[in-house]
């Protein structure tokens, strides 16, 4: 068979504090999620004890804030390095405002959402980092967080006695009252689970089809690309013309002994 | 029936003349202030403005709406409660509550808006039917948009007295076919209290009639325009029946042995972690009771739009305009699965529509295998 493999090179693309922020993210999300549905319809699991002596749905509650605000430090820290970090976390990324930007998102709607043909492999087609549809699609959902983190706070400023939630109860009022406030808060929770399957799954179908560590570096950091993307260093163009030199003198000496 | 206010009497002079010891008049403004949230060492400012401010007049519109408001405030628990106010009342003009009637009260209203123009304060008792001319609400061959304009134009403040002048009410409920709207609507140049609660409590009405009346100026509002003395609070951090909530401690059901033993009623659908009110620390009929404490969850009466998230006893409403099954779980549900199915779907055909290419891989991956030197 004739299949050339082809070489590839690996590329530093997560830096550590994007790959922390996107854990950090998971993992309160994921708590988030699930504290919530336990506040909004608690599951009876106590009864016959006296009020005094439990408080779990408290510490439920508890967790909940906690969580937030842990995701609110995270949140204000990603946008810090949209603007501090490498090129693939740069906020410039995440808006489609370039020619370039809609053009990849078309191709990656017809070659990857619609699975048509890619009639002709152009190495820029491959996104590096994001390609622009998903790293849209983050602009969306962090657009979403903030008008949840908004909400929530919006939620408990009146019990809270620190200025940061107190900022935020014009949301409510907005809103008109805690009701709808409420409401929209639980609707957005939806939105971020349904998110998450089609983050994950999209995550696996690149892994799956182009298998260069999509999956994997969100851990390592690393990606894979054809080495035909990366300039030569000065060893490597150095190392290849002593490699040719080498082998230009040895050619009839090599040949040689290997027919014997 | 007298309308003549040219010598009208101080709060206190009034209380006297109704038979009121001083000793009464005392017991009652150390219970206001408490009411009104203000330290005891204010207590001797609100009795000496009692006594020495003259009554502020009241005007007490009702338009669209069904009276509950006046009988909860008749009925509020301190009598002085309602003597302070009534007795002004019963001088000027309310619908329902004054002596006269027809012609002579029209006339005794319109003298007295005329003599206190500028001064009095206008409450009004429910909504304002706007659609046809407004003729879903008229009074004396008047529309309520007629009056309530008239009236309010000489008013120093205007006091929506219960959830229809305050948000609209019952009757702006979806779809509104009349039209209603609250106050806030149609007169843009006064200030205005809402005091919404379907009713509300009384001494809310007297707490901001009596801050008026000792500190010259209307008390802090909320961001929805509410007093923040009485509506700061969610009826949930007030309510008694906190720690069960803390405690996870919930009634299913009504008839259940939790809803008897009084655990919270959170799951039957209680409004009250939004809605702000007074009900847990005031009390209704003389402070016996709310509806919490009466084993029914809060409805959120004093919540704007609160008609149009039933079902009341179920912890999630229905989405406005999407059916009556249509709950925010039951959609979630729907674009998740949507969402798990897609991906399913989306993988299947990955497999057929790139399959070229995978084998390729696959093949040039099994080759290197095969060709491993170390």
């Amino acid at each position: 068979m004739a299949v050339t493999t082809f070489n590839f090179k690996r590329i530093y693309v997560w830096e550590l504090p994007v790959r922390l922020f996107h854990w950090v993210t998971a993992f309160s999300t994921t708590i988030l999620v699930i504290t919530g549905f336990i506040i909004a319809n608690p599951p009876a699991i106590s009864a016959n004890v006296e009020a005094t002596n439990s408080f779990w749905f408290g510490y439920v509650r508890a967790i909940h804030f906690i969580t937030a605000y842990i995701l609110i430090a995270n949140l204000i820290f990603r946008i810090y390095w949209a603007f501090a970090g490498n090129q693939f976390a740069n906020w410039r990324n995440f808006i489609p405002y370039t020619k370039k930007g809609i053009y990849n998102i078309i191709h990656v709607l017809k070659v990857d959402i619609f699975l048509m043909e890619d009639k002709e492999h152009k190495l820029h087609n491959i996104s590096i980092g994001h390609n622009y549809l998903a790293a849209f699609s983050y602009f969306i959902m962090t657009l979403f967080f903030i008008l949840q983190v908004m909400t929530g706070l919006s939620l408990i400023a009146d019990t809270s006695s620190w200025w940061l939630p107190d900022m935020f109860k014009w949301v409510s009022t907005m809103f008109g009252g805690d009701i709808t406030t409420r409401y929209i808060h639980h609707i957005l929770t939806w939105i971020f689970m349904a998110f998450v399957v089609i983050h994950v799954y999209l995550v696996l179908f690149h892994d799956y089809v182009e298998a260069r560590g999509e999956a994997s570096a969100m851990i390592s950091g690393f990606k894979f690309i054809r080495a035909e993307r990366v300039k030569e260093t000065e060893e490597e163009i150095i190392d290849k013309a002593k490699q040719q030199m080498w082998e230009g003198n040895k050619k009839p000496a090599k040949k040689k002994p290997k027919k014997k | 029936m007298s309308i003549k206010n040219a010598n009208r009497k101080t709060y206190y002079e009034s209380i006297i003349e109704s038979g009121y010891s001083r000793r009464d008049f005392m017991k009652f403004t150390t219970y206001m202030a408490a009411f009104m949230g203000l330290e005891s060492s204010m207590v001797g400012q609100v009795v000496k403005a009692m006594e020495t401010k003259k009554r502020i007049p009241v005007i007490w519109e009702h338009f669209q709406e069904c009276t509950g408001c006046s009988e909860s405030f008749i009925r509020s628990d301190h009598p002085l409660v309602a003597d302070l106010i009534l007795e002004n009342i019963s001088l000027d003009y309310s619908d329902t509550l004054m002596a006269a009637s027809g012609h002579n009260a029209e006339e005794a209203k319109q003298e007295s808006m005329k003599e206190n123009y500028g001064n009095y304060i206008l409450v009004v008792e429910g909504a304002i039917p706007m659609k046809d001319d407004g003729v879903y609400c008229t009074i004396a061959g008047r529309s309520a948009i007629d009056i309530l304009k008239e009236s309010a134009a000489g008013a120093a403040a205007i006091i929506t007295f219960g959830s229809c002048s305050a948000w609209g009410g019952i009757q702006a409920a979806y779809p509104n076919p009349t039209g209603s709207v609250p106050v806030d609507a149609i007169i843009k140049d006064k200030p205005i209290i809402r005091v919404p609660g379907c009713p509300p409590i009384g001494e809310v009405m007297t707490g901001v009639i009596m801050h008026y009346a000792t500190f010259g100026v209307l008390p802090q509002l909320d961001s929805l325009g509410r007093p923040k003395q009485f509506y700061a609070k969610r009826v949930h951090d007030s309510c008694y029946r906190r720690p069960y909530f803390d405690a996870g401690l919930f009634a299913e059901s009504f008839d259940s042995q939790e809803a008897k033993d009084g655990h919270c009623l959170y799951k039957l659908g209680c409004r009250g972690p939004v809605t702000y009110n007074a009900c847990g620390t005031m009390g209704w009929n003389n402070g016996v009771s709310f509806p919490i404490k009466s084993g029914y969850p809060c409805i959120g009466c004093s919540e704007p739009d609160f008609w149009d998230n039933s079902p009341f006893t179920e912890r999630l409403e229905n989405v406005p305009g999407m059916g009556i099954e249509a709950t925010a779980d039951k959609i979630g549900k729907i674009v998740v699965g949507a969402a798990i199915g897609g991906a399913v779907i989306h993988s299947i055909a990955t497999n057929i529509a790139k399959k070229k290419e995978l084998r390729e891989a696959e093949e040039c991956g099994e080759e290197n295998e095969k060709n491993i030197k170390a």
